[in-house]
């Protein structure tokens, strides 16, 4: 039968073709050991018991030769006792006429921590072991995990750059508070400036989201939106700028009259209950505004503080309702 | 081409000629500025772009620049991850020559979208090798002639390198080792690099 036939292999021979073998004798001492473990090992186990040597976790029954040479070719589990950090993979094999067994180990996942520990090298491993190539995985990987981490963070850094210079409001899909201020600005800076500012703020908002909850809030938010949308030409502005309030700007107005006009169709519009979930949402809004050509140089902190003092004129008079900026708004301010 | 082959690129422009140069090279290939992410994908043409941009750039030939690129990537301390994962090759200069024919599998192990070019290693005679390049972009041939003298410096060798046209746009660098232990070279373990 030629594939029992005994083969005699030298030492050296051994060695190259298994650098992490442990050959132990009839006896149980060890005989030879292989470079590459004599290495992590980092001292000579020759003839010492070979259950001195290494600790068998799993199968943990066998605790003598012949009880491990019963499992020949089942997966051991296993660890040097001078090295319980690592863990090896191992299998053993019967010798011949009794002259003892040979344990092949591998590293098994303990690869990339006894080359770091034990300073193995290249030449360590045979040419069959994949050892090397698990450990070229592991840096390129880590490599590429670094450069994809980068890549996160310069994303992460630039959506909030942008987040900061957008220019819309994302639940109405208006302007928000610095695309007005933009804009604003911009009517202003012109030789003469012509136009209207109205500053509106929604009545009993509180008391929808409070008793409806924020979805139904968030949905009376957009319906709003959509009317003061509706309610303005191409070139005007419509912005929120808090929470329940909002900004509009119109172009070439310079007619009080109009802007009335305005604030009292949007307010009456406003008024009429949308309905979410099955439930009648009602609010109102009151309003003040004011035109840019009652100033000699307008500015818009100047016209934001004017619509604002309109704006709370009209919720003092009892909400629901638009004022237009004039001094005698602030008379009953000053004393006397 | 992949993110990482114009990122390179990029590093090599900039580590050795500076963000100015950088910013030349991108408005002469009439590309926006800033530059390449490495783990993203981009036309082919527009590396082929940056090339004949830095070319013009620096008034280097395209062989040169290339060369040059390749021995940055393997001896600029911005690239020791590279010269790392090269030195797995083997364990001598001779080993390291041997292992080309697996570098383009290893390096598709880690990044399977990697645009690696094909390499063939011949062992001609007692200390002579040829390596054969074929790649989607023309200069490849000259960057691994620049990347082998970095690599023949790394393990400490003495060896020349002459580039060689070969057929239907194959590339060859022809490697004579003279001598595996003419320096100490750069030292290498195993373990060590992981972040």
């Amino acid at each position: 039968m030629i594939q029992d036939r005994v083969i005699g292999l030298s030492g050296t021979a051994l060695d190259q073709l298994m650098p992490m073998h442990l050959w132990v004798g009839p006896s149980g001492l060890i005989n030879r050991v292989g470079p590459t473990l004599s290495r992590i090992a980092a001292r000579d186990l020759r003839g010492q018991p070979l259950f001195d040597v290494i600790d068998l976790h799993r199968p943990r029954s066998a605790r003598t030769l012949e009880a491990l040479l019963s499992l020949q070719g089942a997966r051991l589990t296993l660890c040097l006792r001078c090295r319980p950090d690592l863990q090896f993979r191992g299998i053993v094999v019967g010798l011949p006429a009794g002259v003892g067994g040979l344990i092949q180990l591998s590293l098994g996942l303990s690869f990339a921590k006894a080359v770091d520990d034990c300073g193995l090298t290249l030449k360590d491993f045979s040419p069959c072991d994949q050892t090397v190539d698990l450990l070229y995985l592991r840096e390129a990987n880590a490599a590429i995990a670094r450069e994809s981490r980068k890549l996160t963070e310069r994303l992460q850094r630039a959506r909030q750059a942008a987040e900061q210079q957008a220019l819309t409001d994302t639940l109405t899909g208006l302007a928000n508070r610095r695309a007005m201020d933009a804009a604003l600005l911009a009517l202003t800076e012109v030789p003469v400036p012509r136009f209207g500012l109205m500053h509106l703020d929604l009545d009993f908002f509180k008391e929808v989201n409070d008793s409806l909850g924020h979805a139904a809030g968030d949905h009376v938010l957009t319906h709003v939106a959509d009317i003061l949308r509706s309610e303005i030409r191409g070139g005007d502005i419509v912005a929120r700028v808090g929470g329940d309030e909002f900004v509009l700007l119109f172009r070439d107005c310079d007619d009080p009259d109009l802007l009335e006009a305005i604030g009292a169709r949007l307010i009456s519009r406003l008024e009429e209950p949308t309905i979410f979930d099955g439930q009648p949402c009602r609010i109102s809004a009151s309003a003040g505004s004011v035109l840019a050509s009652r100033y000699d140089h307008p500015t818009p902190d100047r016209m934001l503080n004017d619509a604002d003092v309109a704006l709370y004129a009209s919720k003092n008079r009892g909400r629901a309702q638009h004022t237009l900026y004039s001094e005698d708004l602030l008379a009953p301010l000053r004393p006397n | 081409m992949h993110g990482l082959v114009n990122r390179a690129l990029q590093g090599f422009l900039i580590d050795t000629y500076g963000e100015v140069t950088w910013d030349e090279v991108l408005s002469q290939a009439g590309l926006p500025a800033g530059g390449f992410e490495s783990m993203l994908h981009y036309e082919d043409r527009l590396t082929g772009e940056v090339i004949v941009a830095a070319s013009a750039v620096l008034h280097k030939d395209r062989c040169t620049l290339l060369e040059d690129l390749g021995t940055y990537l393997l001896s600029h301390p911005n690239q020791e991850g590279l010269r790392r994962l090269m030195r797995f090759g083997g364990d001598s200069f001779f080993d390291f020559l041997q292992s080309l024919d697996d570098l383009s599998g290893r390096a598709r192990l880690a990044l399977p979208d990697l645009d690696m070019p094909d390499l063939t290693i011949q062992h001609d005679s007692h200390n002579r090798f040829v390596l054969s390049v074929r790649w989607g972009l023309p200069g490849a041939g000259s960057v691994f002639l620049g990347a082998l003298r970095a690599m023949a410096d790394d393990y400490g060798a003495l060896a020349f390198f002459e580039a060689e046209e070969g057929e239907d746009g194959e590339e060859r660098v022809v490697i004579d080792l003279v001598d595996q232990s003419f320096a100490s070279g750069r030292s290498f373990t195993l373990g060590g690099r992981v972040a």
